[in-house]
Formats: structure tokens, sequence, C-alpha cells
């Protein structure tokens, strides 16, 4: 009674159908792989270090010593070298990507905008080993004009790269969290009498806090991931200090400085690369995590 | 037995998610004339047209009970790209793909298999004398059909649909974006169709439903108020509702 | 009240300028970094420094095993992840309903986009170095940059394909098309020039990485070409920073000639993607 949807007249394979939409599939699933890998590959090796080591002296112990004797392995060393960059960054990078989110969205003409927004996005694709370059060869000498006693190796300079590196990314986030808010609010506050900055900072701003303090998170998750900056401008002195014009070690540092040693695999050594990467990615991870449930929860007002 | 039924409602509930759109619908379209489903927004007369072609089926919620036949076939137990060929639609807004003129046209038969250069030129050129276009783009086919004005890009698009040589064309208020000279060009090509297609047209424009059509259906919230030969349910309204409906008492 | 407002505008006045002022010191900062890069290298740069192959000697460095390293590495990746990563955008835009399998995989992808690089860079030495046993070759660097931007590809050909309007899926569905057809027929093609912009600037960002390629053990004195998938490389970035980390100065004027000439290569490829995109998108008026 009537044709049925698989008669063999039709025009069209539905097989082919079928399978082109399985296919498609697989390449969406090959992404959770990618996260089960990562999660599995780490955890495997993590869990061989800490058979070796304990984990309450990892996580508390102020030494990180793994390839001088004796051997320690407390990573609040490089927690800490992480950290200083990562705050420096953000000092450098969360205001004035800020400001100029706010001159972007608030002010400029569209002209202005024109030019800005290309001119950011090329510092957000300069590579990170130039940044690295530019650290060491110009910043660090102007360093240490001004302070004498700073080591040629500092976390200053690289914070300061770091912090430049990241702020195309606030600007520009910032900037989309501020557009969005509706024109009807800023007209609401200019038809009271309000002045521009008036408006910016108690309506704009407010208004889009959840979308830009997602922003910050995200760009100081980015801070905590970088590696070739510090790596060449920080140095590889594991210590726990707060000054920044001291040489220090990020855990990005580490891991890049037993790659690029003789390290056989099954080592302790070895081992502690995936112990330091479990660390940063779980840091990372869930900095990203709070960062989209603050931008579902801006999504949802607005929606 | 040939019937002059083109199309067979028959206790039609449709639903989005738990809202109900469409209230045990029971109706025929007659064949070769030009029906005009009419009533207020968001009475149901686009959810009813596009059960016809199954093109709710891509709203996730939707969900339909009851039967439709076409041609003395279940819809639903029809495969719906076969489906599509015969029963065809044109759109609100005209929606031309960004594509020359004669592909616009050629895409339809090729999908389903035509691939002969001469069949096609002939489809494309038969369609486009079909819609009343033909002399304002014979010379320009390779040309990208967003080009075209507005009215043209209308009558594009049901050169589009006339080139798969449906059964029955439906209208989804095809005039609402167009200028009144447009308008008119599309209702005298709507009113030439009947002679060879089905034609169900959609329009909030009570004066074009009475212009154009033969038969007139009624719909309020959902349910069949009233369908009848056009020129009764116009002039002699059965239902008060109806009546109302037509002069103008409330939108 | 006159006193008020003049204080106010005062104010406003005042912090536009420093907003302003923000903007700036990026672009100085920029400027800055190419006049250093610049002042440095680029008196290095000659054909010989193109040509040749790395050495202990400065006057005879070259970065030609990098260069080809990193266009091996390119198109590799390019075979690799663009496929995957356009496959997998079709699949979300257009096939895949709003389950939770649905939202999971998107909330995945938006983390993978987020982890940083040295991570991939981990997962690559730990599965196709060492399990895979695919060494320290070329192969193994183009899989595992291929992972890192492959949520990027996703994400921004999904952004393509998610820009043209429904109407035109309609159009053609009520054509009586399949939804491969639809796809093949005015999907893809519509989005490609937006896939292919956003994909091009994911490929730039993978040539600029350093880390992942260290992690799976990229060369850095490496005296010939890669001729097969297997054989051992190295590219451009890593050379830069073998370079950098060389204690004796020259080196250092090498790096940044070596600088100069990757960005010119971010440059050419940055500029292709805006060529692309504006040469498409005069039909597309959405």
């Amino acid at each position: 009674m009537g044709t049925t949807a698989k008669s063999f007249s039709h025009k069209y394979n539905w097989i082919k159908e079928i399978i082109i939409e399985k296919l498609f599939l697989l390449c969406a699933l090959l992404s959770i792989l990618t996260t089960f890998g990562i999660i599995l590959i780490l955890l495997t090796e993590t869990i061989g270090f800490f058979q070796e080591v304990s984990l309450i002296k990892f996580l508390i112990g102020t030494r990180w010593s793994p390839l001088l004797v004796p051997k320690s392995f407390g990573i609040l060393p490089l927690i800490n070298g992480t950290l200083i960059i990562t705050v420096g960054a953000a000092v450098v990078a969360l205001p004035l990507g800020l400001a100029s989110a706010i001159y972007l969205s608030e002010y400029s003409s569209p002209n202005v905008r024109k030019i800005i927004k290309p001119i950011l996005e090329i510092l957000a694709g300069i590579p990170t080993v130039v940044y690295g370059y530019f650290a060491l060869m110009f910043i660090t000498p102007i360093i240490q004009d001004l302070f004498p006693n700073a080591n040629i190796f500092n976390a200053a300079s690289a914070s300061i790269v770091v912090g430049i590196m990241i702020l195309p990314m606030v600007a520009s986030l910032c900037e989309d969290a501020m557009r969005g808010v509706p024109q009807s609010l800023r007209e609401g506050a200019y038809a009271l009498g309000s002045t521009p900055l008036e408006v910016c900072t108690k309506v704009v701003v407010p208004a889009s806090l959840s979308g830009v303090l997602a922003s910050f998170i995200l760009a100081i998750s980015r801070a905590i991931g970088e590696t070739m900056a510090v790596t060449i401008a920080a140095g590889m002195t594991p210590k726990i200090t707060l000054n920044p014009l001291e040489s220090v070690q990020t855990m990005t540092a580490y891991i890049v400085q037993v790659s690029l040693g003789d390290t056989p695999h099954g080592t302790i050594e070895y081992q502690s690369i995936f112990a330091v990467g479990m660390t940063l990615f779980t840091m990372t991870l869930l900095m990203n995590i709070g960062s989209q449930m603050l931008r579902q929860k801006y999504r949802e007002v607005y929606q | 037995m040939i019937s002059d039924i083109a199309v067979h409602l028959e206790n039609c509930n449709a639903y989005y998610g738990l809202t109900k759109a469409l209230n045990n619908i029971n109706m025929e379209i007659k064949k070769n004339k030009v029906t005009a489903i009419i009533g207020p927004s968001g009475c149901g007369k686009t959810t009813l047209i596009r059960c016809f072609n199954r093109m709710n089926d891509f709203i996730d919620i939707f969900r339909i009970e009851g039967k439709i036949l076409i041609g003395n076939q279940d819809i639903y137990e029809t495969d719906p790209v076969e489906l599509r060929k015969r029963v065809g639609m044109v759109f609100q807004k005209p929606n031309p793909f960004p594509k020359s003129i004669y592909e616009n046209i050629a895409f339809g038969p090729r999908i389903h298999g035509v691939n002969n250069k001469s069949k096609l030129d002939t489809i494309v050129t038969k369609s486009l004398k079909e819609a009343a276009i033909w002399d304002e783009v014979k010379n320009r086919l390779k040309e990208n059909a967003l080009s075209l004005s507005g009215g043209q890009q209308q009558r594009l698009c049901i050169a589009r649909a006339l080139a798969v040589n449906p059964e029955i064309i439906l209208f989804d208020e095809p005039c609402s974006a167009l200028d009144p000279s447009a308008t008119s060009k599309i209702e005298d090509l709507i009113v030439d169709l009947k002679g060879n297609y089905t034609v169900v047209i959609v329009t909030h424009n009570m004066q074009q439903a009475a212009r154009v059509s033969d038969l007139t259906a009624f719909l309020y919230i959902g349910e069949l108020i009233e369908y009848r030969s056009t020129k009764l349910l116009f002039e002699n309204p059965e239902k008060e509702l109806t009546e109302r409906y037509i002069t103008g008492r409330f939108g | 009240m006159k006193k008020n407002i003049t204080s106010r505008h005062y104010k406003g006045d005042l912090f536009k300028i420093l907003c302003g002022i923000s903007t700036i010191i990026a672009l100085i900062v920029l400027a800055l970094l190419l006049w250093d890069v610049w002042n440095d290298g680029h008196s290095w740069i000659n054909l010989g420094f193109i040509t040749n192959f790395p050495s202990r000697f400065p006057e005879r460095a070259g970065i030609k095993s990098a260069i080809w390293g990193t266009i091996w590495l390119m198109i590799l990746v390019t075979l690799i992840s663009f496929p995957l990563g356009i496959g997998a955008a079709i699949h979300l835009q257009e096939y895949a309903r709003k389950t939770r399998l649905t939202n999971i995989i998107e909330i995945n992808i938006s983390n993978l986009a987020g982890v940083p690089s040295i991570v991939y860079g981990i997962l690559g030495l730990a599965l196709f170095v060492r399990t895979l046993q695919l060494d320290r070759s070329i192969l193994s660097g183009a899989l595992t940059m291929s992972l890192l931007i492959l949520p990027i590809i996703i994400i921004s050909s999904q952004e393509a394909i998610r820009a043209i309007p429904t109407s035109i899926r309609e159009a053609s569905y009520a054509l009586g098309a399949t939804k491969w057809q639809t796809i093949r027929n005015h999907v893809l093609p519509y989005a490609l020039p937006g896939i292919l912009t956003g994909n091009i600037l994911a490929i730039s960002r993978a040539i600029g990485e350093t880390a992942p390629l260290i992690m799976i053990g990229a060369l850095t004195f490496i005296a010939f070409t890669p001729i097969s998938l297997n054989d051992p490389f190295t590219a451009m970035p890593i050379q830069i920073f073998n370079w950098i980390s060389r204690p004796q100065e020259e080196f250092h004027f090498i790096a940044a000639a070596g600088i100069i000439v990757l960005l010119v290569f971010l440059l050419t490829m940055n500029a292709a993607a805006i060529l692309i995109r504006n040469k498409y998108q005069k039909y597309q008026k959405w």
C-alpha cells in the first residue's frame, strides 16, 4: 500500500545517507576520545608516580628537586612560580584589557575599531616563542637598568610579556560581553542625564559582569598554561619567593626542562612530568569550567 | 477511480510539546483548485500546511495524530523526500539560493536524477515561463539570484518549486514581504497555476483570499471553523466567528 | 548643580582618556616588539640563511630544515584535522539533536580548546611516540598538533555553518532534497569561506607552537629535510628556541632573523585567510 521508504527504484540511496551520518558522528566522538586519552594517560603515569612519592609531600612540600640528591618532590615551588607569573600577567592584562574593551565598546568610532581590532588580533597571533625572545632581549635589560639587583632570568619580565599575550583575549571577550548589553539599558540611563562614564561604570560593566569575570578567568587560565615565554625568560630555579626580580620555575617550564634532557622512560623523573602535568591540567580545567558556568549565567540573563 | 481530492485530512491533532496547535481537523483539499486558508495570527494556518509536506518534522517537539492522505497514501508512511517532490512549497520571505538563476532552478531536477544538460535547459526555461518571469531573466541566467528584486526573487522561488513537477504547491503568505505591484503579479500567477496544479495558499489578507481562491478555510485557534466556496464564505458566512473575522471585528 | 555636572564631565573625560591610553599601549607594545625583532635580526637575513642547515657557526647557520619541517607539519596537520574537524562541526550543527550527549560533546570541545598546549604535548609523547611507537617522527608531531587545534577547527567551522540561515535549508528540503544533498550542495559550499578563514587562522596558531613539539622530541640539530613520515624533524619555533638558548650573542641575532621569517610566514597565511573571506562574502549578504 503505497511506496515504502526503501524501494529500490528510488533515486537516492538511503544507505548512503545513513553511512554519511554515522561518519560525521564519529568525527564528533573523536573529541571525547581525546579527553579520555588525556585523562587516562595522565592518570596512569601519575598513579605510578604516587606509588613512589607520597601525595601529601607532593602537595605541601616546599622543595622541588627531582634531579639533585636528596630528591624532593614538593610541588609548591612550581606552583609558586606559576602563580607569581600569573598574578603579574593579570595585573598587566586585566585592567588594560578591560579598559581597552570599554574604549572599543563605548567610546570609539567604527573607524577606530576597524584599526584597533585587527591589531589586537595580530598581538594574539604572535607565537609565544617570539614573546619569550622579546622578554629576554628587550624587557629584561630594561628591568636590569631599573633594578640593578635583578637576575637576568626573572619573573617580572616573563609576567609582563604573558600579560601582553593575554591582553587581546581579555579585551575581545570583555567587549563581546559589553556589546551584549542591550542598547535600551544604556538609553534608559542616558535619558536620566548620565554621562558616558556613569553609564559605563554603573550600567554596562555591572550588567556584563559575569561575562567580564568569565573572560578574566579564561585569560588567567591561559597564563597558567603558558610555556615558552616563561621557559625562556623566567628561569629554571624552583623556589618559593614573592620577589619578581628573582628567577623562578613554573610547572610548564619544568616539564619542558625534563623533555629537553635525556630522561629515560619509566624513571621517577619521567613520571614527574605527568604528575606536574596532571596538576596543571586540573587547575586549568577547573578554571575553564568556572568560566563556562559564569558565561552560561550571563547568557541566561539576556535571553 | 479518479478522485478529485488532492489531500485528505482525518482527525488531525498537532502539538508543539504540550501546546495543541491543531484541533481535530477534518478537511479535503480539492485538486486543481486554489484553496485559501485564512485566520488571525497564531491560528495554526502555517502549522497546517507545513503538515502537508512534513516540513514540521524538522521541529523536535512537533507531534501529529490522525491521518493525512495524499493520493491515497498516508504521508507518514511515505518517504518524506519523495513526498516533498510531489508537494512543493513557496515561503513567506523569498529564499533563493545564493547561486545563479539557472542553478537555482536546476537544483531540484538535478537532485532527483536529471543530469542531461539539454533536459535541464528545457526544464529551466519551462519553469521560468510558467512563473511569468522568463522575459525578465532570459538574458541573465548566469547572474546571481540575489541581484533580483524581492518580487522577482519570489517568482524565481515559484519557478524553482515548479521545476520538480509537483502535484500540489503550498504558498505560505507568499506576498507578505512584497510591494503591491509584485503582489498582484503573483496573485495572477497563482490563479493561472491551478490549471496544472493544486494550490493551497495561506494568507492573512482576506481580500487576497477573495481574489484568488476557489475555496476558503477559516481557522481559529487551531480549529477549522468554516470551509466552503470562497464566494459563499465571504458573502454569506455560516458561523458567527467567521463573520466577525471577515468584517474585521478582531485581528 | 552646575558644578556637579562640570566635575562629572571632567571625570568622564579623564576616564575616556585613560581607556584610550590603555588601548594604545597594546599598539605601542606591538610596535616595539616588531621593531626590536627587526632591528636585531634583519641584517642576518640573506639567501644563505634560508638555504643553509643549522650549524655551530653562526655565520653558516640556516633555517632550511626548520622551514621544511614547518611546511611538512602544516600540510599534514591540514590533511588530518580539516576533515575530522569539519566533519564534527557538520554533525553538531546539521545532524545532532539537542540531547545530553550533544551537550556533553560541545562542553567537552570547549574545555579541550582551553587545555594548555603542553598537555597536548604530554599526550602526544605518551600516545604517539611511546604507545603507538611512532617515535620522534614528523608523523607524531603532526598528529599531536592536529589534536591540539582540532577543538578550534570544530568551533570555528560550527560558527561558519551556523551563519547560514535556516531559510536556505528549508528551501532545499522543500524541493525534496535529502540531508546530505542539502549539506553538500548548499550548507558546505556557502560555509566554506568562513570555514577556511577560521581554519587557516587555526593552522597559523599551530605553526607558532613550540611546547608540544619539544615534548614529542623534535630535535634541533637536523641537517636534512624530512623525506618520509617517519623521519625526525625540526620546526621553525623549535629552531628559534634553540638559538635563543645559546650563550653566544650572534645566535640571538640569528634567532631574531628566524623570528622574522616565521612572522612573514604567519602574515602570509593570515592575509590569505582575510582575502578568502573578503572575496567570497560578496554574495552572501545574510
